[in-house]
C-alpha cells in the first residue's frame, strides 16, 4: 500500500519537474513578449528594447513599472503599467504616456471584469479610443457621471471609473518621474 | 467488422448515453463558467478530453497494481500531475487562451467527470478501451459545451466564434450567468429527445 502509493508519487513528480524546467524558459520569454507586445500598442514607434529598461516608481504607497521607450536616443514615450481594481478585480493597464504629457494609447493586460459589461474594455471599441491622444491638461479624466469628459461603458459605470483612474495613476507616475528629472537638473535632489 | 462496431460503441456510449453534461449533468462548473463565447467552451471541453484520455488511460494500465483502499488517492495524483502538465503548456503554446480560461484548468482536478470515469470504467476495462472512453466522454463534453457557448454568444453578443454578425447589442443576460442556466436546461431537453430513439435501442 504504501509502496505503491510512493511508487505512484515519484513517477508524477519527476515527470512535473521535468516538464516544469523544460517549460520554464519558454513561459518566461512568452511573458516578455506579451510586456513588449502591450509597450508596443501604447507608444510611439522606438527602436530601444524598453522592457530591460524598466524603473520602479513609487506614488501614493503603489509601486508602478515604467518602461521608457526611446527612437534614436531620444525618449518618445512612457509605457507605465498601472492598476486601479475595478468590479470583478484588480484592472491591470499600460498606460502609454508622450513626454508633452498626453495620452498616447491604453492597453489592458488583464483583468477579471463581467463578460458583456465591463469587459468590454478589452475588444477595443469607442471607449478605449477615446483615449487616443487625450490631453489631460483640456479634459478632465473622470467619467461623465462625476462630472469629467470620459464616455463610460454602459451599465459599467465602476469599470469606467477603474479604467479612467488607472489612466490617472499612470499621469500621476509620469508626474513623478518628471519632477525628479527637473529637480535633479536644477541640482537638487528631491523624492 | 464487429471488433472495429464493437469499439465505435465505446466512442458513441460515452458521448451520447453517458454524455456528461447532457444525461449525467456532471462538472457544472466549468460548463455553466467558462461557455460565454463558443471559443472558450470548445477550448474548455477539448482540455478536459486531454486530461480525461490520458488519465483514463494511465489509470486502467496501472489500476492492477494500486490496492483498493489508495486507489483514490493514487488517481488524484495521477490527475493532478496531468493538469499541470497541461497548465505548463497552454502557458507557452497559447497563453492568451489560458489567461481567458484561468481558474477552470486547475479546476480539471477535482472535475467529478474525470475521477468518476476513472472509477466506473477505467479500473475495469482495458487500456484501449478506456482511451476510447475518454474520448467519447470527452468529445461529448466538448460537444455540450461548444454548443452551449455557440448558443450563448449568439444571443447575447450577436456573434458567432467571435465574428460580429451585427453591430448591435445582444441580449446582455445570456452571457451573465441566468442565460446559462437557461439555455443549458433547453439544450438537455433537445439532446435527450433526439438521443431518446438511439438510447432506447
Amino acid at each position: 500500500m504504501v509502496l505503491s502509493l510512493t511508487v505512484v508519487c515519484l513517477v508524477c513528480s519527476t515527470i512535473l519537474g521535468f516538464v516544469y524546467k523544460s517549460t520554464a524558459e519558454p513561459i518566461r520569454k512568452a511573458e516578455i513578449a506579451k510586456t513588449n507586445a502591450s509597450i508596443g500598442e501604447v507608444v510611439p514607434a522606438f527602436d530601444n528594447t524598453p522592457s530591460e529598461e524598466d524603473t520602479v516608481v513609487t506614488v501614493g504607497g503603489n509601486s508602478y513599472s515604467v518602461f521608457i521607450a526611446k527612437n534614436g536616443g531620444d525618449i518618445v514615450g512612457y509605457a507605465i503599467k498601472s492598476h486601479s481594481t475595478g468590479f470583478g478585480g484588480v484592472i491591470n493597464l499600460m498606460v502609454g504616456v508622450t513626454p508633452d504629457r498626453m495620452i498616447y494609447n491604453t492597453s489592458v493586460i488583464s483583468m477579471s471584469e463581467t463578460p458583456g459589461l465591463g469587459a468590454r474594455i478589452v475588444p477595443y471599441g469607442k471607449f478605449n479610443a477615446q483615449f487616443k491622444g487625450w490631453d489631460p491638461d483640456k479634459k478632465v479624466l473622470k467619467v461623465k457621471k462625476d462630472g469629467g469628459d470620459v464616455d463610460a461603458i454602459t451599465a459599467a459605470t465602476i469599470t469606467s471609473r477603474a479604467f479612467t483612474a488607472a489612466i490617472n495613476n499612470a499621469l500621476a507616475v509620469f508626474d513623478r518621474i518628471k519632477n525628479v528629472k527637473t529637480d535633479m537638473s536644477n541640482g537638487q535632489v528631491q523624492q | 467488422m464487429d471488433r472495429f462496431n464493437n469499439k465505435l460503441g465505446i466512442v458513441r456510449r460515452g458521448m451520447i448515453n453517458n454524455n456528461p453534461t447532457f444525461m449525467l449533468i456532471l462538472g457544472m462548473c466549468p460548463t455553466l463558467g467558462t461557455t460565454t463565447s463558443a471559443i472558450n467552451g470548445l477550448c474548455m471541453g477539448l482540455a478536459t478530453m486531454f486530461v480525461l484520455i490520458l488519465s483514463n488511460t494511465i489509470i486502467s494500465a496501472v489500476a492492477k497494481f494500486i490496492p483498493d483502499k489508495v486507489r483514490i488517492p493514487c488517481y488524484i495524483v495521477i490527475i493532478a500531475s496531468l493538469v499541470s502538465v497541461l497548465q505548463l503548456l497552454m502557458q507557452v503554446y497559447v497563453p492568451a487562451l489560458y489567461k481567458t480560461l484561468g481558474i477552470y484548468i486547475p479546476l480539471i482536478v477535482v472535475n467529478c467527470i474525470i475521477l468518476g470515469r476513472a472509477e466506473a470504467y477505467a479500473k475495469s476495462h482495458s487500456v484501449g478501451d478506456s482511451a476510447l472512453d475518454g474520448l467519447g466522454v470527452g468529445l461529448g463534453f466538448t460537444l455540450a459545451l461548444t454548443v452551449l457557448g455557440m448558443v450563448r454568444e449568439l444571443l447575447g453578443n450577436l456573434s458567432f466564434f467571435g465574428l460580429k454578425l451585427a453591430h448591435a447589442d445582444g441580449m446582455l443576460a445570456f452571457v451573465l450567468a441566468p442565460g446559462a442556466f437557461l439555455v443549458l436546461a433547453y439544450l438537455i431537453v433537445i439532446f435527450r429527445k433526439l438521443t431518446a430513439k438511439i438510447i432506447n435501442k
